[in-house]
């Protein structure tokens, strides 16, 4: 890893300070990300701002939604009874990410900033747009099993890697951010961006935001959620399919739904098709299987990952079964 | 290179300091800061860029903790900090003033071994014995945090610790053993 400079802050108007205060100078929370990718030579920051020793680690419920503070570890949050009550959902996603050493290590923060795993992007003597601007893509003609389905661009296919992004996405969750020019508060429907011409932006955030927390809906229905995550082994695997459901059934009808998927995309990726199928339909296999058709009806192959496209479908089919059921 | 406190430079800016810095980045700065490992405060000057893992190897002499991967997948690096079992090589040593560090090294109270230690040999969850620091400090995590110990629950905690030997088995009867007679 190459050498850089470290600081260590206590507040936010601190480590905004800090950060400023260089332009390849980055946050750093759990370190589980960014150390990975600085031995690598993927990141190389010229200073590193330690913010774990900020306030904002607590997870509580607030009214109608629970706040989560960005430095929240995976199992801390994981192991909330207000957030296991509220949407089971983003529990399990937890559960089911990386290690137990590495959920106590991870920020909530960091996880929804951690980078891709593409395995071109985390090796610098090939091409990639998203580490290397205008280098070109491997991954689109090469080994691309593991890559995206959904929201790809000819630029970049990278699969966004995060577990409770997904269900985080599909209850419509809220990101605090502090900045040099104030706090403002995103949706993370608006939080992430596409890759299109940009791979290399892959959020809405400016050099020295720091994001603070999340806010998430504690809508009554995602009490009966799920989170299904299918991947090569049982444990302490990416996702090569995931899907987050939360379901409002009044008998065997479906009120309202929300529906979201992982694995396949390059960001977290909300369907609002099939939410749409769902609305007002029977919870029938049938229903299950119109709203997956609408889920991935825009979905792209690019030969080894071709699988992917079925592979969701049926995530989701047995994700919506699991709730209905 | 002067050492700097690490938090000098976030007081300095937070006083507000120019918004870029008008030197060069020093290359090889470096911090000094004391590690409380196993009950005793050990100080250290190390850069930044210096893993825990590694200045507990390399800077401490404390060898029990294993380098695998050095990339978070092989567990064989658990320590446990302030009573959590984390992967230390991702981590920097710097982030760690003022925790409690328990490594391998710690388990036994002198020729005594811990209770898993015992058990790990009991059982001969081993072979080559180059995961085995990892697991057992892993173990001692686990038991932390409240998990149901069962065959399918110990499977399940302990999948982030790696063994290329395929001691699973073993290592599993060994802590049922464990948590069966605690």
């Amino acid at each position: 890893m190459n050498p850089f400079r470290y600081a260590r802050v206590d507040s936010a108007p601190a480590a905004i300070a800090a950060a400023l205060y260089e332009d390849r100078a980055q946050f750093v929370a759990g370190g589980t990300n960014i150390l990975d990718l600085m031995k690598i030579y993927v990141e190389q920051p010229s200073l590193l701002v330690d913010i774990n020793r900020l306030p904002i680690s607590k997870v509580e419920r607030r009214g109608d939604l629970v706040h989560i503070g960005a430095l929240a570890r995976m199992s801390d949050v994981a192991a909330n009874d207000a957030v296991r009550q509220a949407f089971p959902m983003v529990a399990i996603a937890l559960e089911q990410s990386a290690s137990p050493q590495l959920r106590n290590m991870a920020s909530m923060g960091g996880n929804l900033l951690q980078r891709t795993r593409c395995a071109y992007f985390r090796d610098p003597a090939t091409p990639c747009n998203k580490r290397a601007p205008g280098s070109g893509c491997g991954a689109i003609g090469g080994e691309n099993r593991m890559e995206a389905v959904l929201g790809t661009s000819e630029h970049c296919i990278a699969t966004h890697a995060s577990d409770v992004a997904v269900p985080l996405m599909a209850l419509n969750a809220v990101v605090h951010v502090a900045g040099p020019l104030g706090d403002r508060d995103v949706s993370l429907s608006d939080f992430y961006r596409l890759p299109a011409t940009t791979p290399h932006i892959e959020t809405v955030l400016a050099h020295g935001e720091l994001l603070t927390g999340i806010s998430v809906p504690a809508l009554p229905y995602a009490s009966r959620s799920t989170y299904l995550k299918v991947r090569d082994r049982a444990q302490y695997e990416f996702a090569l399919a995931s899907a987050a459901v939360a379901l409002d059934l009044a008998g065997g009808t479906i009120r309202q739904a929300r529906v979201a998927l992982g694995g396949v995309a390059t960001i977290p990726w909300r369907s609002r098709e099939a939410e749409r199928v769902l609305a007002g339909a029977l919870a029938t296999r049938a229903t299950f299987e119109r709203a997956a058709e609408a889920a991935l009806l825009g979905a792209r192959g690019y030969g080894k990952n071709d699988f992917k496209i079925a592979l969701a479908k049926r995530t989701l089919v047995r994700a919506l079964e699991m709730v209905a059921t | 290179m002067a050492r700097t406190s690490v938090t000098a430079l976030a007081l300095q800016l937070s006083a507000g300091a120019p918004a870029k810095a008008t030197t060069p980045a020093p290359r090889y700065e470096t911090a000094t800061f004391v590690l409380n490992v196993n009950g005793e405060d050990r100080r250290l000057t190390v850069e930044p860029r210096v893993t825990l893992l590694d200045a507990l190897r390399d800077r401490l002499g404390l060898t029990g903790t294993k380098k695998g991967c050095d990339q978070g997948t092989c567990g064989a690096c658990t320590v446990v900090v302030n009573g959590r079992r984390i992967d230390s090589c991702l981590t920097l040593a710097v982030m760690h003033e003022g925790d409690r560090l328990t490594t391998i090294e710690g388990l036994a109270k002198g020729e005594q071994l811990h209770p898993l230690q015992a058990a790990f040999i009991k059982h001969d969850a081993f072979q080559c014995g180059y995961c085995t620091p990892g697991q057992i400090m892993s173990c001692v995590g686990m038991a932390n945090e409240g998990h149901a110990i069962n065959r399918g629950t110990v499977r399940e905690q302990m999948s982030g610790n790696i063994c290329r030997c395929g001691c699973y088995p073993h290592i599993v009867d060994a802590i049922l053993e464990w948590k069966g007679s605690s």
